[in-house]
């Protein structure tokens, strides 16, 4: 087994922890944008598939290569675009209104 | 990598994680998806400095097509087609890894044969992952919006079938990791997985969608994790796994919500479309009321906690019902909304279609905040939701909805029904709350009640 992958599987536990711990925080409230948000950041393949795309290599494999361009990119733009549109909506109670509710 | 590559991937996963955890409150949850944003912005901007990137036509072409169609769905979807929008987001996210996979091994040619054991392993899994996500999330989204209908598709040795699919694909997988030379495994591994994608959800009923699109979240996030194994990339990893991580955790909230196991979602087949009236048999009388009655009964309550349901963004009665809850809380009663977890047809999808009403999001309450309160609430105000008001989730051990966490709404002094009809809700039980002494039920479009109700107030 290289280092690298050990170095791999490391990380992917560690970071399976950490989702666990972040994500149960979120509260039902916004479990839509979370998962929207969450869905542009799986987006990162993009990051794979610029390299596929530009490498220049074969190309059967930057076709490939601009077709995982396209869909990362929708699912990176679209994602976080429309998860900043969900939470702009939330907004809180104007003060006055708070008082009354809090009687 | 060279350094500065490497610590540009670190500083996206730092921020990926500091996104995540400032969702945990609305007040920085926005400022949370900006850092989310940068750092996707900063990895992109150092992989195009890569020194393997030589040429930029396809990439700038990919990134402005891309760019162009998700600036385009953002702007323009609809709050309550968002379940399909994320369902297809998955997809794309699922579908891209796979490429990228794919494309990861063709650029390898004949070298594929010294490859590692991992990275061919993830290779094959990252194939199947991610085209099983593209075409099982693109299925979910066409039953989300209509396009095919959100009945299951059942058909003989269902579940049989897909087991064997699933079995030969592993089998592949393990013939193309002992020799990877044999090329042409890879196409039949993709092609049956996309097989397994459909016919894994066409059997899922409509009403669980929402189960099957956070589990597309999680795999579409596992396809990422898979596809950084095979390029040694540990952002990729990082932030794959944080969304394989989130998608199981709402998956595992949305199947407790609705007292299913997801081997009884995946594989059961319920979860109808709405049907007709199912035989009304009982002939059991209901006290029918006016809006009149609901309004001078609204105006003498001290408080009122409203169940939205999503009957109401049906109906599209949200922004009337705000109207109605400001007009009550200036007359200076309390009033609040009862969020079940099932309200909408994705995860906190009602939170979203009342904050897109203007409804403050400090009044959106969930159910373990307020189900207590009901016993002291003068006016439990139900409108367009049935199955998670039903009491005989309680006691009525025979019932499909045995056992489902419901809303206290029949503690409260009186409850107040606005609905079309008798129907039963998707589990197909009647409601006997509505044939309750202490219950008003005011038949009619929710849109129209409410309206009338808002009208009745302002006299």
């Amino acid at each position: 087994m290289t280092e690298t992958l050990m170095v791999s599987i490391y990380i992917f536990v560690l970071a399976t922890f950490v989702g666990v711990e972040i994500i149960s925080k979120v509260p039902p409230l916004l479990h839509t944008p979370l998962m929207s948000g969450s869905n542009a950041i799986s987006g990162i393949t993009l990051v794979g598939s610029l390299i596929a795309a530009g490498e220049g290599h074969a190309q059967l494999s930057m076709y490939l290569g601009l077709a995982a361009v396209i869909l990362a990119t929708i699912n990176v733009v679209g994602g976080f675009l429309v998860t900043d549109r969900m939470l702009g909506m939330f907004k809180k109670q104007p003060t006055k209104n708070v008082e009354e509710q809090k009687k | 990598m060279n350094v500065i590559t490497a610590f540009a991937y670190l500083l996206a996963s730092v921020l990926f994680i500091l996104g995540l955890m400032m969702l945990s409150s609305p007040k920085t949850a926005r400022r949370g998806n900006m850092l989310g944003a940068t750092g996707m912005l900063i990895a992109i901007v150092v992989t195009l400095t890569d020194q393997r990137v030589i040429d930029y036509t396809y990439i700038i072409a990919g990134l402005i097509i891309g760019g162009t169609i998700g600036l385009t769905l953002a702007v323009r979807v609809k709050m309550t087609a968002m379940p399909q929008l994320v369902g297809m987001l998955n997809g794309f996210g699922g579908g891209a890894s796979a490429m990228v996979a794919y494309a990861e091994y063709l650029r390898m040619g004949d070298s594929a044969a010294f490859a590692g054991v991992d990275v061919l392993i993830t290779m094959g899994l990252g194939l199947l992952i991610g085209t099983l996500t593209f075409f099982g999330s693109m299925i979910a989204a066409a039953k989300l919006q209509g396009t095919i209908g959100g009945a299951p598709v059942l058909y003989p040795l269902q579940k049989q079938s897909n087991a064997l699919l699933l079995l030969v694909v592993v089998v592949l997988i393990v013939l193309f990791v002992l020799d990877p030379s044999k090329s042409y495994l890879l196409p039949i591994i993709i092609g049956l997985a996309a097989i397994l994608g459909v016919t894994s959800v066409i059997p899922i009923g409509g009403a669980d969608m929402p189960v099957v699109i956070s589990l597309m979240n999680s795999y579409s996030g596992l396809a990422g994790a898979m596809t950084g194994f095979v390029l040694s990339n540990n952002v990729l990893i990082i932030a794959g796994t944080l969304v394989g991580t989130s998608g199981i955790i709402l998956t595992n909230i949305m199947c407790k919500a609705m007292n299913r196991s997801l081997g009884n979602v995946l594989f059961a087949g319920v979860g109808t479309d709405y049907q007709g009236p199912a035989a009304e048999t009982e002939q059991r009388t209901v006290v029918r009321y006016t809006p009149d009655d609901a309004a001078f009964m609204l105006e003498n309550a001290q408080s009122v906690i409203i169940i939205p349901g999503y009957g109401l963004a049906v109906a599209q009665a949200q922004h009337v019902l705000q109207e109605l809850a400001s007009n009550l809380i200036a007359r200076g009663k309390t009033v609040r909304y009862a969020i079940h977890p099932v309200a909408g047809r994705m995860p906190g999808h009602m939170n979203v279609l009342l904050a897109e009403a203007n409804v403050p999001y400090d009044l959106l309450l969930e159910m373990d905040q307020i189900n207590d309160d009901f016993q002291n609430t003068d006016v439990a105000l139900i409108i367009g939701a049935n199955d998670v008001v039903n009491p005989a989730a309680r006691y009525k051990k025979d019932s499909p909805l045995y056992g489902m966490p419901i809303l206290n709404a029949d503690f409260a002094q009186t409850v107040m029904v606005c609905k079309r009809s008798l129907n039963p809700g998707f589990a197909g039980e009647d409601n006997e709350l509505f044939y309750n002494k202490k219950t008003m039920m005011v038949f009619g479009d929710a849109k129209a009640t409410v309206t009338g109700l808002v009208q009745l107030l302002k006299q």
